[in-house]
């Protein structure tokens, strides 16, 4: 039987979809799929992520642990609430997961690591930590919502108390606070301005209603995928595994080779792979005429050949869009392989748009 | 619940098939079917003139979420199809049973007409799957 978050049965109440996601009974929709991504581009949506896996890492040892189990550099963290977008690496420079790390006190950090992934992100952290390691701590007794658009914080903001409402409105981008009883943190998956709200599992249906009435629209995973499709944010599972690195994932970025002393997990692999040369890359696709980008669809340049790795049709730009790990001397056009025919696309960024508008 | 109007008749791959006086067929899929799929954004149509057997593939629509095959409900010739969903498939989802008409057909064998559902049987169906 599928897991069920708190606000399962709210979710029957609004009439949505259920499928099953990563053992979990989630909403696909709740009607249609695409206004609910324009409400996010335009307006103000919700998503419930209860899903997701919160660990919270405490003791002294946490800092020195993340700094070896992290391909980014918590030590570019330098404020407390500062958060952090980082792979989570094996010996190999494969990707494990990819997360969010919050920089909460000096002894204390939280992760939020993908559903589907949990049991083998635990298995793992807990195998690194030695004994004299951090304590760590799933949370379970969390639920998240994301509320997510221009309008989204102002309206969220609404349904606080004036004092709690002041203080998530200063903010700032990918900032977090411990508010009342409430975790928000000014991140999100959407391409959009916004919040992640952690909050008691048991206070979480009462919330949900609350910033529904607030005007706040009820989204699902579907408009959750196009939304970050358009915004070019990786899907741990389709855009990167254990056996793509980030450096072939379009997430170099995400990458601290400086310091050069710390010693991450997966620093060697990669640094390898620099020295002989990466030979794939992570594009974005945007396909010329009619039709759909799938996953696994098969991608034919000059360079060879590769593969879509995400797709799907864009809402806000009316054409399909998708990603694709193709060869990395690809130039800006390629051919992808729809049912028997081949159709052209142009090869470029991953990210199609952010902040409601095309990115050119 | 989803619509089912009485006077169709349906196949188990949720397709609606209403017979017209001249004896061709129109071919559409169910509401509980474009439902299940989500958004269309995509309506890929046979060419007027093609023929199909009972059960091939005549096209595809692509929703946000998947591309689905559309199976003939019978056999027989396509005499048209639906041009306006090129521009706006979503008429499918919004009117599945009018405007969101698939395609038109001559039944080459009008008893594969037989073995379709009525509207109760389709029914029934729909709470058992």
């Amino acid at each position: 039987m599928p897991k069920q978050t708190p606000l399962y049965d709210a979710h029957i109440a609004l009439g949505a979809r259920i499928v099953d996601f990563g053992g979990w009974n989630m909403p696909v929709n709740y009607g249609s799929q695409i206004e609910e991504h324009h409400a996010v581009r335009n307006d103000a949506g919700m998503f419930d992520v209860s899903h997701m896996t919160v660990v919270d890492l405490q003791g002294a040892a946490a800092r020195p642990f993340l700094c070896g189990l992290l391909a980014n550099d918590i030590g570019k963290l330098r404020e407390p609430g500062k958060a952090l977008y980082s792979c989570m690496l094996n010996h190999a420079g494969g990707v494990i997961d990819d997360l969010i790390v919050y920089y909460l006190a000096e002894d204390r950090f939280r992760m939020v690591v993908n559903a589907a992934t949990r049991d083998k992100d635990l298995a793992w952290i807990r195998q690194q930590a030695s004994a004299d390691g951090p304590t760590i701590n799933e949370r379970d007794d969390l639920a998240m919502i994301a509320v997510q658009g221009p309008n989204a914080r102002q309206k969220a903001a609404g349904v606080l108390p004036p004092e709690q409402a002041a203080a998530a409105l200063a903010l700032k981008p990918f900032s977090a606070a411990a508010i009342g009883e409430l975790f928000i943190a000014r991140t999100g998956y959407t391409g959009e301005d916004g919040w992640e709200i952690m909050l008691p599992a048991a206070a979480a249906a009462d919330f949900w209603g609350r910033l529904n009435q607030a005007g706040i629209h009820p989204c699902g995973l579907g408009a959750r995928d196009t939304l970050r499709l358009e915004a070019g944010m990786n899907l741990y599972g389709n855009d990167m595994d254990e056996n793509t690195t980030p450096l072939e994932s379009a997430l170099s970025w995400t990458v601290a080779f400086e310091p050069q002393e710390r010693d991450f997990i997966g620093r060697a692999a990669l640094e390898k792979q620099q020295a002989d040369g990466v030979d794939r890359k992570l594009v974005g696709l945007l396909l010329e005429g009619k039709g759909v980008l799938r996953a696994h669809q098969k991608v034919i340049c000059a360079a060879g050949e590769g593969e879509t790795t995400s797709g799907s049709f864009s809402p806000t730009l009316g054409r399909s869009i998708g990603m694709a790990r193709l060869p990395a001397a690809c130039g800006s056009e390629c051919e992808v392989e729809i049912r028997g025919r081949r159709l052209s696309a142009s090869v470029g960024k991953t990210s199609f748009v952010r902040n409601g508008k095309a990115v050119d | 619940m989803s619509n089912v109007p009485a006077d169709l008749k349906y196949s188990s791959d949720h397709e609606w098939v209403r017979v017209e006086d001249d004896g061709s067929a129109v071919v559409g899929i169910t509401d509980h079917a474009q439902g299940a799929l989500g958004d269309l954004v995509f309506v890929e149509a046979p060419e007027p003139g093609s023929v199909f057997a009972s059960g091939e593939a005549f096209g595809v629509v692509e929703s946000v979420k998947a591309a689905s095959d559309m199976l003939c409900p019978f056999g027989g010739e396509v005499l048209g199809v639906n041009s306006a969903l090129d521009d706006t498939p979503e008429l499918v989802n919004t009117d599945p049973y009018g405007d969101g008409w698939l395609i038109r057909m001559q039944p080459a064998d009008t008893t594969e007409l037989d073995g379709l559902m009525d509207a109760a049987a389709y029914e029934q169906f729909l709470e058992e799957a």
